[in-house]
């Protein structure tokens, strides 16, 4: 537990440091809100009606961002060697490294959904429900992104292939999520969307860690 | 002094291993006891720091076994690896935008020493002026030092080296001996992958020959 602790310190100062982490997945989130209704089209009341949903579909687009870097950064500088020999196992590794790309940018991105939601114009009472979604669903984007980044290990065109594996992953969570707001906004039933996107989130933190472990190993092998 | 001398026995039988279809070698025995040092001879691409990776657990030979024993006998090989080794290759794990001092502190951590331990590693490697440095500032053979170090901060028996002599000068070479003796005097063991001989007595076992 104390190695996992001393991980995830030196994960989220990593995530955090210079030029990456939460400003460059903000920026992005905020370049997607904002050129989106431009290209949309002037109907203010249309950009409402679908200002959750491209609030929450540009969160997984920002999510995909800097996964290349996650794993594959450390296997290169032989750090993974170095991590692979420490007192934790490559599952407990992977979990750290997943939550603090989690804390680094998907918790950021959940406090700036509901901003941009707003900017688009969409109904003040899904908020609440945006951050829950963002936050479970963030959780989702991030073990699902290390899951294909670690997939990736050692591959020329990594950051290609991240984008291939981790797409169909995603499209659970985002209708799930879409649905859960959508509902809410029109009154109708939600929280089956909600619950589905909770388990699926459930689901991916604790199945993926055993896959990117073992996906490390034998990218070190 | 925790730690050292733990792990009694390196264990290699029989050991094979490949890389993709080619078999680098085989039939390799070797045992390593505490207060031993041995290094790995032979020409590049012989399988000398395959053969450390498959020690270190990174690598699956082929054929054979590693095994790893204390003052009791036969322990996990996981536990071992876990616990009982320390390994340098030739990347050194440093991320280059971090500053000495937080890479070492983060590796010694890591493998079980303390932060005391690695500042009186620093000292021993003469970094202490190096370690508010950001690592890519640092020159090649500053870089190994700071690498080295890790090895006596969190003390551990068995050293897993390759070709840890390269970068740095006569003096350091000096000083990286004294470390070495004084780790294998204190019951440790050192398997070491050399083009150089080390300046301490060692056993030389040809790979692939």
């Amino acid at each position: 537990m104390r190695a996992f602790g001393i991980l995830l310190r030196r994960e989220l100062a990593l995530a955090w440091g210079k030029g990456g982490g939460p400003l460059l997945a903000l920026t992005f989130y905020a370049c997607v809100v904002v050129l989106l209704p431009m290209a949309s089209g002037r109907a203010p009341e249309r950009l409402a009606s679908i200002a959750p949903g491209i609030a929450w579909l540009a969160l997984a687009l920002a999510a995909l961002l800097s996964l290349e870097r996650l794993f594959e950064r450390d296997y290169e500088d032989g750090t993974l060697d170095l991590l692979a020999m420490g007192p934790a196992p490559l599952e407990a590794v992977a979990v750290a490294k997943c939550l603090a790309q989690w804390l680094a940018t998907g918790a950021p991105l959940a406090l700036a959904a509901p901003v941009a939601a707003l900017m688009l114009g969409a109904d003040l009472k899904v908020m609440p429900l945006l951050v829950l979604c963002a936050l479970a669903g963030g959780l989702a984007f991030a073990f699902l992104g290390g899951l294909g980044a670690a997939l990736a290990l050692g591959s020329k065109r990594g950051g290609l292939l991240v984008a291939v594996i981790v797409l169909p992953l995603f499209a659970p969570p985002v209708i799930f999520g879409a649905g859960a707001l959508d509902g809410y906004a029109a009154g109708l039933p939600w929280t089956g969307g909600l619950l589905f996107l909770l388990a699926y989130s459930a689901g991916a933190v604790a199945l993926t860690p055993l896959a990117m472990g073992a996906a490390c190993r034998s990218a070190l092998d | 002094m925790r730690g050292l001398g733990v792990l009694r026995v390196v264990l290699i039988q029989d050991l094979a291993i490949s890389r993709g279809e080619r078999t680098l070698f085989s039939k390799l025995d070797l045992t390593l006891r505490s207060g031993e040092a041995a290094t790995l001879v032979g020409r590049n691409g012989a399988g000398k720091t395959s053969l450390l990776r498959a020690v270190a657990g990174l690598l699956r030979p082929a054929a054979g076994s590693i095994g790893f024993e204390d003052g009791n006998g036969p322990i996990e090989a996981d536990t071992a690896r876990a616990e009982h080794l320390h390994m340098l290759g030739h990347q050194d794990g440093l991320k280059s935008s971090r500053t000495a001092w937080e890479e070492l502190r983060f590796q010694t951590l890591w493998t079980g020493g303390t932060e005391e331990s690695a500042r009186a590693a620093a000292q021993r490697f003469d970094l202490r002026r190096l370690l508010d440095l950001e690592v890519r500032r640092l020159s090649a053979g500053q870089r190994r030092r700071l690498a080295l170090a890790r090895l006596v901060a969190s003390r551990r028996s068995l050293w897993l080296l390759d070709e840890p002599m390269a970068p740095l000068d006569a003096g350091q070479r000096a000083a990286f001996g004294a470390v070495m003796a004084e780790h294998i005097a204190g019951g440790g063991m050192i398997l070491a992958s050399v083009h150089d001989p080390l300046p301490i007595p060692a056993r030389s076992v040809e790979i692939g020959a």
